[in-house]
């Protein structure tokens, strides 16, 4: 708990502009939070090297018992290695990994799903077949798997599939079978790496809906990808990996409020036009001007100070319709980049 | 120990069940039965097919000597010259013409003999006439020597050379080679089996790769075990496939012999009268030989043979599949695969052929002792060299042991190392791997 509590205080140290203290403080909290929750999943300092090339450089995570959790970061940042790790196919070459607070062993194979993003199935094996198979490999037993297929088939209505080879199903057919395969066990963690790669909007609906139903009857999940988009609605918590590092962890809320830097995006219906900021500019910092002239639509984003808000909008009621005004949050996106750049920085 | 069991059942039934492996199970013993049927029909048909010889004789000598027989038949011309006989031989479309010129000296007679064909013609039938006229020519010879028939016969019965060991046990001709070529049946079938069900391994873990479930499968079991599984349940199919052609080719067999009456005896006689071998030996061998024969073969210890073949076999396959297994990992697709594959090729057809060519010679020489000690071609060329017994006057049973041992060692190592390199390559895509690469893979 403590080198955790050290590790923190070291990386925010790093970030400068912002109040080491109010960090501090901050991070403590969190900490002091988090530890009331249980962790499903810790990583602590695991370290991997191929050859020369070293993937993970001492990578430590905390993962919340029923959270979203978030792995990100681009190509080659070592996320699929991390995974790969909690999975059991490769092995740290220093380091430890702890699932439900117990090293990591065989039997826990049986407790954790993961749909790698590597993914694919017998093409000439039958759906139903090839489902018991995988599922019996995770440590189920036959009866008991083919009564929850049953379900899993009923509930995403492919029950005619069952004798049916995949050689014969569409791309979308197979990624639901995939799905079910990974859950079938009623695993305690799941794992998807790069979970919506190659789906259409339809079935990433259907999927991202029942995974969410999962959580909500008490799994805990990992999302792990470099389309940092496509899941920043769902997680709760990420980790920013880079080059084998955790460069940032941590509740996405909590971090996203780190990261704002008091920028409004705001939208205005004048007449006027761009004249109608003159004015403004003198008190206020003002970026991004643009006018509509046919919807007479003024649009600029101005950076705030605390407790300038009210000020703001008083001074522009008056002058204009307000037909918009909402902070602008940074993307998960825009933090990496921006602490990819500062680390360059800082080096 | 139930995922494994699981892993080998997948993959028997998924072998078992495949189209073109129930295809080749049942159409194998219909191509070698058709094989044998109609080897045996064209043989018939062949034999059926008599030539026949004009003879144009203008001499005394040779009046009863051409006598028809089941693949020649003689026709002889009577006062014809010899551009007419070449003529009506040509225009009824025989198949030669034999001239033998008028004169009073046999030697001179039988020189001047010529045979006319349309094209060169066939060494048996050359062979047939000559033996007409060498069989003449020595018997003057022997009247002018004043021999009888009787006497030179006497004179020129065969000698045999007997052989024995220094305890006094007698040795028979040829059985080194019979034993040789026993011991050779079971290293050949050791080598069919891994040419054939290794590449089958090789391309059904080329097929997880490439249908990308491999990860979904090694993130529930190790990948050493979905190795051996897939090793194992690939040669109980290889086992049973060779176990239905074995029963179902011989049924066949019977069935067609029956069917056909079909005599495999008249076919054996056929076979033997090749080109070169001299005609003498046809003199069948004594009932008493063939017994001494059959004693020889009783001798072969077949059960300390039968163990080690089946030692020899699991071992080897084992050695050999997971390389191919690894092969199979490294890649990506099956033209990839030339450059690994012809390395491990060479050692088999390596022992076929020194087995053939050293252990036949000197079951106990130098290279026959050394290639059965060496463990990637001692599952073939000691399994050749073990019908000559075991202990005194065979195999000594250090070289046994030794041979064995060193086989066990190389099979933990080399699947130590197999399963390195597959647990690496599977998770590889888009990658064609080189010899390099593949080293840099054993330290990961």
């Amino acid at each position: 708990m403590f080198l955790g509590l050290f590790r923190i205080v070291v990386k925010t140290r790093s970030r400068g502009d912002i109040n080491p203290y109010f960090l501090f403080l901050f991070n403590w909290l969190s900490l002091a939070l988090m530890s009331n929750e249980k962790t499903i999943l810790v990583a602590d300092r695991v370290t991997k090297s191929f050859g020369t090339h070293t993937a993970l450089k001492g990578v430590s995570l905390n993962i919340p018992e029923n959270s979203i959790y978030g792995v990100l970061g681009p190509n080659g940042a070592g996320k699929t290695t991390f995974l790969r790790i909690v999975n059991q196919i490769t092995y740290p070459d220093s380091g430890s990994v702890f699932f439900n607070g117990e090293p990591l062993k065989p039997e826990h194979v049986a407790l954790i799903g993961y749909l790698p993003e590597e993914r694919g199935l017998y093409k000439s094996m039958k759906v139903g077949e090839q489902v018991l198979y995988l599922a019996q490999l995770r440590g189920l037993q036959k009866q008991e798997a083919k009564k929850r297929l049953k379900y899993w088939f009923e509930r995403l209505e492919i029950g005619d599939w069952w004798n049916r080879k995949i050689q014969e199903l569409s791309k979308g057919m197979a990624q639901k079978i995939q799905f079910i395969v990974t859950v079938l066990h009623q695993p305690k963690l799941l794992i998807f790496d790069e979970p919506f790669s190659g789906f259409d909007p339809i079935n990433a609906n259907i999927i991202k809906d029942e995974i969410l139903h999962l959580k909500e009857t008490g799994a805990s999940i990992i999302f792990s990808t470099h389309r940092m988009e496509s899941v920043e609605e769902l997680c709760e918590y990420i980790a920013l990996l880079h080059e084998g590092e955790v460069i940032l962890d941590g509740k996405l809320f909590d971090i996203k409020r780190q990261y704002k830097r008091n920028l409004y995006s705001v939208q205005l219906e004048t007449g006027k036009g761009l004249k109608m900021l003159s004015g403004l500019e003198e008190h206020f910092k003002i970026s991004d001007p643009s006018f509509d002239e046919v919807t007479e639509q003024l649009e600029f984003s101005v950076k705030l100070p605390k407790g300038s808000v009210s000020d703001f909008l008083g001074r522009i009621s008056s002058e204009a319709a307000i037909t918009g005004f909402v902070e602008t949050i940074p993307s998960a996106n825009e933090i990496f980049i921006q602490t990819v750049q500062q680390k360059m920085g800082n080096e | 120990m139930n995922k494994l069991a699981l892993i080998i059942k997948r993959e028997y039934l998924a072998k078992v069940r495949n189209k073109s492996f129930v295809i080749m199970t049942i159409l194998s013993p219909i191509l070698i039965v058709g094989m044998v049927v109609l080897i045996a029909y064209l043989t018939k048909v062949n034999d059926s097919d008599k030539r026949i010889i004009t003879v144009l004789n203008e001499s005394a000598f040779f009046q009863d000597d051409f006598l028809t027989n089941s693949q020649t038949a003689y026709i002889e011309f009577k006062s014809l010259d010899l551009a007419a006989a070449k003529d009506s031989t040509l225009n009824l479309g025989y198949y030669g013409l034999l001239h033998i010129p008028a004169g009073t000296d046999l030697q001179s007679v039988a020189e001047k003999a010529y045979f006319y064909t349309k094209d060169a013609p066939n060494s048996l039938v050359l062979e047939q006439l000559e033996s007409v006229f060498s069989e003449r020519i020595r018997a003057k010879r022997l009247k002018d020597l004043g021999v009888s028939n009787r006497e030179f016969k006497e004179i020129g019965s065969g000698f045999d050379l007997h052989t024995a060991t220094f305890e006094g046990e007698e040795n028979l001709k040829g059985i080194n080679e019979i034993k040789a070529l026993i011991g050779g049946g079971f290293g050949y079938l050791i080598m069919m089996f891994i040419v054939i069900y290794g590449g089958f391994v090789m391309r059904s873990v080329i097929e997880e790769k490439t249908s990308r479930i491999i990860e979904i499968i090694i993130s529930a079991v190790k990948p050493f075990h979905l190795m051996l599984g897939k090793i194992i349940g690939t040669s109980l199919a290889g086992v049973t496939q060779f176990a239905i052609w074995i029963i179902s080719a011989s049924a066949l067999m019977l069935v067609v012999l029956v069917v056909f009456g079909i005599d495999l005896s008249a076919l054996e006689a056929s076979s033997q009268l090749g080109p070169g071998l001299p005609v003498t030996q046809n003199v069948s061998p004594t009932a008493e030989t063939l017994q001494t024969y059959a004693s020889e073969l009783y001798k072969i210890p077949w059960a300390v043979l039968v163990v080690s073949f089946i030692v020899y076999f699991i071992l080897g396959y084992l050695i050999y599949s997971s390389i191919y297994a690894a092969i199979g990992a490294a890649v990506d697709n099956e033209t990839d695969t030339q450059q690994f594959i012809l390395p491990i090729i060479m050692p088999l057809v390596l022992a076929i052929y020194i087995g053939f060519f050293s252990v036949f010679n000197n079951p106990n020489g130098p290279i026959a002792v050394g290639f059965s000690l060496f463990p990637l071609t001692s599952p073939i060329v000691m399994l050749m060299r073990l019908p000559a017994g075991i202990g005194e006057g065979g195999v000594p049973i250090w070289e046994l042991v030794t041979s064995i041992v060193l086989l066990v060692v190389t099979f933990i190592g080399i699947v130590w190392l197999a399963a390195k390199i597959y647990r690496v390559g599977i998770l590889m895509y888009g990658k064609k791997p080189t010899y390099k690469e593949l080293f840099k893979w054993l330290r990961y």
